[in-house]
């Protein structure tokens, strides 16, 4: 299945893949009422932090580190993992497996054509962050706004790695959904997403530095927030490269071995 | 258009006793037996063919299909189709090819069939001005007009069959796999599939392999039948052949002007039915001739009819015997 054909299909990958993200009106609702969990840490840091700053963090920090939090989250969340699940056991893969595209590719492409309607989410969240934490909040460096283009990028496709490798496991145990439960266990408390990595014991942080999940997350909310200088930001930017490879090759592998396996016992 | 030989399909699945106890022994270790699916299959299909799988549940019809179309690599054994090798999955192979699952879709279900048209088109890069010819001619042939524009999940499920099928000849397949594309549907809607499968096949010149429990689809589809059971072949030729073989004595089917007494036709041959309106006779084939002229000199004859016995009667007959040496038919 080439690239090539798959290239030339991508506009309509992406314009049905949209219209099947926004086909119902309700569960967008749901969607959107189910990522809300870096607003209610933000509630929880900043009544923390009303008596003391908790490391570099007071109040406005606490509110613009969340709300960017958000905002990334948007950007670069992915349900591949859960859709391979689906389709593995109840047998449609077969009907994706029959199509001169790549799966790997359409899956992506689907989490691509969400990114519209996630987008419309995050801008309102984007504005009330800046009206709420003032310019001084956020990262003033124009370059270090192009490094967070690509981090946000490197982000998705991290994650988008990381819900496809876990989706392959379940051509090996039939279901791979409390994998990627155990994954999110070490996401939540190790990627930024509801602790800041900054508040980490510096021996820990250092640990949590060589792991992926900062890189999903807590990287690019950083840059939003103006933590990093450039030297330290292309550091991580490269960190995160590394681990995009590492897990795009595990990825390959996994599907190649899956895919065999399918064909082999069944699909 | 497709060559097998010596085709294997094996599986290694983990079986367990019932109970609690087993299952918390199958914990720690599994039993595996090693199943075949497909032991030793040979068939040639030519380009153009019409041709029906049939077998009891198990007998290995859909893993056939599934290695054909490429989704199952075969354990062993040599298949080719059209030239190309299913189990690569080459671009090319499956341009040319479309497996249709009774019990699986491949249409979008939140969306209208109309959109997953719109990607086949794109996935299978078909000109815009070939695709809408093709669309139209599919949406006269199938009469879905509306029906593309609805929610797939709102659709009974011959709408959706009828959509399912627009949406695997959107690119114009060379081969057509249909396993069981009629399950599920009422009568009338099984015979709008099966004319419209059929009409593609004239058409197109499309290679068509089917399998269906229905026996009606693969009488009135597959002038070719290849008969599988455990993963063996029994049969391959022509269905009247295998009929004729298999249950060599014919039906004469009667319908009278006025009540007959069955008593009466009792002399003349068995009488498996005997209905106000019809009465079904069963006779040797060398019997035919003499029977049909005593029966329209006795008795006050409206309609008959002579017929091979029923499809289903054959398969039962066969797989009830046991499974005989293949003995090939002549092909059709």
């Amino acid at each position: 299945m080439s690239l090539r054909s798959t290239t030339r299909a991508l506009p309509t990958l992406l314009r049905v893949g949209f219209a099947d993200a926004v086909a119902y009106r309700a569960e967008m609702i749901v969607w959107v009422l189910a990522t809300t969990m870096p607003l209610v840490m933000l509630g929880l840091w900043t009544a923390v932090a009303r008596d003391a700053p908790v490391g570099r963090y007071g109040e406005p920090q606490f509110q613009a580190y969340f709300l960017a939090t958000f905002i990334v989250r948007q950007l670069t969340g992915s349900w591949a993992f859960w859709e391979m699940n689906f389709e593995l056991r109840n047998g449609t893969l077969s009907m994706r497996l029959l199509r001169p595209v790549h799966p790997l590719l359409a899956y992506a492409a689907e989490g691509v054509a969400a990114m519209p309607m996630r987008v419309a989410v995050s801008i309102p969240v984007a504005v009330i962050a800046l009206a709420l934490v003032g310019p001084t909040g956020v990262n003033a460096k124009p370059l270090l706004w192009v490094v967070w283009a690509f981090s946000i990028v490197g982000a998705w496709l991290l994650t988008l790695m990381v819900n496809l490798l876990i989706g392959c496991a379940a051509f090996f145990f039939e279901s791979s959904l409390k994998l990627m439960d155990l994954w999110l266990v070490f996401y939540f408390v190790l990627s930024g997403y509801l602790i800041p990595i900054d508040i980490f014991p510096t021996r820990l942080r250092s640990f949590v530095d060589w792991l992926p999940f900062r890189y999903q997350i807590g990287f690019p909310v950083e840059l939003m927030t103006g933590s990093h200088a450039m030297p330290d930001a292309l550091v991580l930017l490269a960190r995160q490269a590394a681990w995009i490879a590492i897990f795009l090759g595990a990825t390959r592998w996994a599907w190649r071995r899956g895919v065999a396996r399918f064909s082999a016992f069944g699909g | 258009m497709i060559r097998v030989r010596d085709l294997r399909k094996h599986y290694k699945v983990h079986e367990r006793p019932p109970g609690l106890g087993a299952a918390l022994r199958s914990v720690f270790r599994r039993r595996y037996k090693t199943l075949a699916a497909i032991d030793g299959l040979d068939f040639d299909i030519a380009p153009g063919e019409r041709v029906g799988f049939l077998g009891p549940n198990g007998a290995g019809k859909t893993t056939t299909l599934k290695v054909l179309a490429g989704l199952l690599h075969p354990t062993s054994g040599e298949v080719s189709v059209d030239g190309h090798e299913p189990r690569r999955r080459e671009d090319a192979f499956l341009k040319k090819i479309m497996l249709v699952l009774g019990q699986k879709q491949q249409l979008l279900w939140d969306l209208p069939p109309s959109e997953t048209f719109e990607l086949n088109r794109a996935v299978y890069d078909v000109p815009r001005a070939e695709y809408d010819a093709r669309l139209a001619e599919l949406t006269e042939l199938l009469q879905i007009g509306d029906l593309v524009r609805k929610p797939t999940r709102t659709l009974s499920l011959g709408e959706r069959m009828k959509c399912e099928l627009t949406a695997a000849l959107i690119h114009g397949p060379k081969l057509l796999f249909l396993d069981e594309p009629t399950i599920g549907l009422d009568v009338s809607m099984q015979v709008v599939v099966r004319d419209f499968v059929k009409s593609y096949n004239e058409r197109s010149g499309a290679t068509l392999i089917l399998t269906s429990h229905y026996m009606e689809d693969v009488e009135k589809l597959c002038p070719r039948v290849i008969v599988i059971d455990k993963g063996k072949l029994v049969y391959d030729g022509a269905l009247d052949a295998l009929a004729t073989r298999i249950r060599p004595d014919k039906r004469i089917i009667l319908r009278f002007s006025r009540p007959v007494d069955v008593a009466d036709l009792a002399p003349l041959a068995t009488v498996l039915r005997h209905d106000p309106g019809e009465t079904v006779l069963r006779v040797l084939k060398d019997e035919v001739s003499a029977v049909v002229a005593r029966a329209l000199a006795q008795f006050p004859v409206d309609d008959l009819t002579v017929e091979n016995a029923p499809l289903e009667e054959v398969m039962s007959e066969l797989f009830a015997r046991g499974r005989p040496d293949p003995e090939r038919g002549p092909p059709p």
